[in-house]
């Protein structure tokens, strides 16, 4: 196959999977509003090239940590979208068993180790992952390696730089990645940050940094390529810093009223999906008519998701205490709320 | 002729479990802060460095959050992470790692990875270390479900307990106490696993039972021996796993004494005692011949000065005059 074509279809790939992430994500967004979903919802509208550039980079043998913005790496990792819905919707068939909700998506076999609802509460676990693989394996070419996606608010957190700390003395394989959407919550990065150039943030730990456009999966996958090579065979942590923009409110429930009419038109016209889908058409990847089929497609396997989630069983109180522990130990606690304790004697 | 059986210190039981461990199975790793080439603040790690290599026993950086997260990170890979933290007191810096994420792992994800990492630190008073450093919390870790708290009193049951913590698939909270990693007792050779989520009667009685766990054990066996002297039979509870708390081996000696004394080395309010006197309560509320007292430590932040350290923690003296209390409540007579 000439590199041409394997670009093309990899650059079609790149747009099947942003616009899957839009669709599933405008969908998200009504199922919120039909209280279909519960607590909190994060979507990530207009960050879809930043989520499926990062992915494109990840290999099999690669572990990945995230935000509670999650649905998109989710999807992009290979979860079932009926799966990744079914959580938002609280049921048993979800991804976590609807035990973790939009927040905390996992899959231990796609090694996507979870969206972490505690703002850096995710960097030392992905810190002591990497930690694990240095452990365990050697540098190389094929070496796995971590990536951990962070947001612009979280750079300003302990964990985060005890965590490039600890990356850096002890030599471990894995990417920091920030999306840098500009917002943190309600906050600018300028007024929450120091040093506001975030790809800066590791020259106290000697961890080199790198700046590249979310707006552009093509940018993204190829800066989070070099940054993971050299975190597989040289064992050198990176940070790497997406600039992106978030076309909503923090979550469903935010109108966003902290940012200028000026400020949203700017951002909608550079909306990375349709961007990247006149940049293939233009390109002759794409044709008016195979990204009509691409959008088409999405559409019904978001609906395929939706019914999904509809149709499958709630959890049974009865299966409250199954997870309580790994390994079961005499004694644990089985009492509901007003229930007698149960003492054996 | 039988020789006296040796006895070694709860630090060297410690010591011991740890190279055994780290010798039985690669996937152990230690880390914490000062415990390599310094060998530890308390010499727990002393010798392992050199023994298992810079790989194994792992020096850190003074960044609780960052290393407990770590190894949390890294048992989810399937590494048995023994990290240990220099006091209780600086756990509290990585709270947020062991509480929102280490306890909420394996469940909050549906039950698809297990942490199997082990916290180990000294909880305890009494060392003139002063308010910052003296504090015992260790109920703050046993009401988060999700959590295994495990606290040894004996050198046999810090190997037991250590080697149970070690290959358990949970994350466990490994309570330890400054005084006592220079107390003696015989530890049994060979592969010993304690059964976390049991607490032991360490000395059977008739009249009275005392409740406690870790250093508290060894004052209420020293107590429960002097009332020996007087006719008067103590039984001691060692509860040994605050989380899950074996309710029920408390409960029978209660319902066979009628009377009971909580003796616990945390503040009052909100405490362990609590626990225990509301469980009492309900298991054992027919049989209780008096209210279950309770001794715990004066409610101030623990100062420096000797003689207000003394006042403010319970000892043999506090835990001897409540159970006198008690006996002449109800009448007793030896």
């Amino acid at each position: 196959m000439s590199e041409e074509v394997q670009d093309a279809r990899q650059l079609t790939d790149y747009y099947a999977q942003m616009v899957l992430i839009r669709r599933f994500e405008l969908v998200a967004d009504q199922m919120y509003k039909r209280a279909r979903i519960g607590g909190y919802c994060h979507l990530n509208l207009g960050e879809e090239a930043t989520v499926v550039g990062l992915m494109a980079a990840l290999r099999e043998q690669d572990y990945l940590f995230t935000t509670y913005r999650d649905h998109g790496y989710a999807l992009a990792r290979g979860m079932e979208p009926g799966r990744v819905m079914a959580e938002l919707f609280g049921k048993s068939t979800g991804v976590a068993k609807g035990r973790g909700g939009s927040m905390h998506m996992f899959d231990a076999g796609l090694h996507m180790l979870g969206g972490y609802g505690i703002v850096g509460g995710q960097i030392p676990p992905a810190t002591g992952a990497a930690l694990a693989l240095a452990y365990r394996t050697t540098a190389g070419p094929e070496a796995g390696a971590v990536l951990c996606q962070l947001g612009d608010g979280t750079t300003n957190i302990g964990a985060f730089h005890e965590s490039l700390n600890l990356a850096a003395i002890w030599k471990l394989p894995i990417v920091y990645a920030i999306v840098n959407n500009r917002l943190g919550m309600g906050t600018a990065v300028e007024a929450a940050s120091g040093e506001p150039d975030l790809y800066k943030r590791g020259a106290s730990y000697r961890i080199p940094g790198e700046r590249v456009d979310g707006n552009d999966p093509v940018a993204v996958r190829q800066g989070a390529d070099a940054m993971l090579a050299r975190a597989r065979e040289e064992r050198r942590p990176g940070l790497l810093e997406l600039m992106s923009y978030r076309l909503k409110g923090h979550s469903v429930v935010d109108p966003a009223k902290y940012r200028s009419q000026s400020e949203v038109e700017t951002a909608q016209a550079a909306d990375p999906v349709p961007a990247f889908r006149a940049r293939l058409l233009q390109a002759d990847v794409l044709t008016e008519e195979s990204a009509r089929a691409i959008e088409d497609d999405a559409e019904e396997k978001v609906g395929a998701a939706v019914a999904f989630a509809e149709n499958s069983p709630d959890p049974a109180p009865s299966e409250l205490f199954d997870f309580a522990y790994a390994q079961d130990v005499p004694n644990a606690p089985r009492a509901l709320p007003g229930d007698p304790l149960e003492v054996e004697l | 002729m039988n020789a006296e059986p040796a006895q070694i210190t709860y630090r060297q039981a410690l010591n011991d479990t740890l190279r055994a461990e780290l010798t039985r199975d690669p996937n152990v790793i230690l880390l914490g802060e000062e415990i390599g080439k310094f060998e530890g603040s308390y010499k727990i790690t002393a010798g392992l460095l050199k023994e298992f290599g810079p790989e194994r026993v792992r020096d850190t950086p003074i960044a609780e959050e960052g290393f407990v997260g770590a190894a949390i990170g890294a048992a989810m890979l399937g590494l048995r992470p023994v990290v240990e933290i220099m006091t209780l007191n600086f756990s509290l810096i990585a709270i947020d790692q062991i509480v929102n994420h280490g306890a909420k792992i394996y469940g909050m994800f549906g039950g698809q990875t297990p942490v199997p990492v082990v916290i180990r630190f000294p909880g305890g008073g009494g060392q003139q270390l002063a308010a910052t450093h003296s504090q015992n919390l260790e109920v703050w870790y046993a009401h988060v479900p999700g959590l295994k708290v495990i606290a040894p009193s004996t050198p046999a049951d810090a190997k037991a307990m250590l080697t149970a913590a070690i290959r358990d698939d949970d994350p466990v909270i490994f309570l330890e106490n400054l005084a006592l990693y220079n107390t003696k007792g015989v530890v049994p050779d060979g592969e010993q696993v304690a059964e976390i989520g049991r607490a032991a009667v360490v000395r059977e009685g008739t009249d009275l039972t005392v409740i406690t766990y870790s250093r508290g054990t060894l004052i209420a066996l020293e107590v429960a021996r002097r009332f020996a002297e007087e006719g008067i039979s103590l039984e001691v509870v060692d509860l040994r796993s605050l989380r899950p708390l074996d309710r029920a081996t408390f409960c029978e000696s209660v319902r066979r004494t009628s009377r009971a004394v909580v003796l616990e080395d945390d503040w009052l309010s909100y405490g362990i005692g609590a626990e225990i006197s509301a469980t009492l309560m309900e298991c054992a509320f027919d049989y209780l011949d008096a209210p279950v007292r309770r001794v715990a430590a004066a409610e101030v932040p623990l100062p420096y000065a000797k003689p207000l350290e003394l006042a403010a923690l319970p000892d043999a003296e506090d835990l001897a005059r409540v159970v006198r209390e008690v006996l002449a409540a109800t009448g007793f007579r030896s």
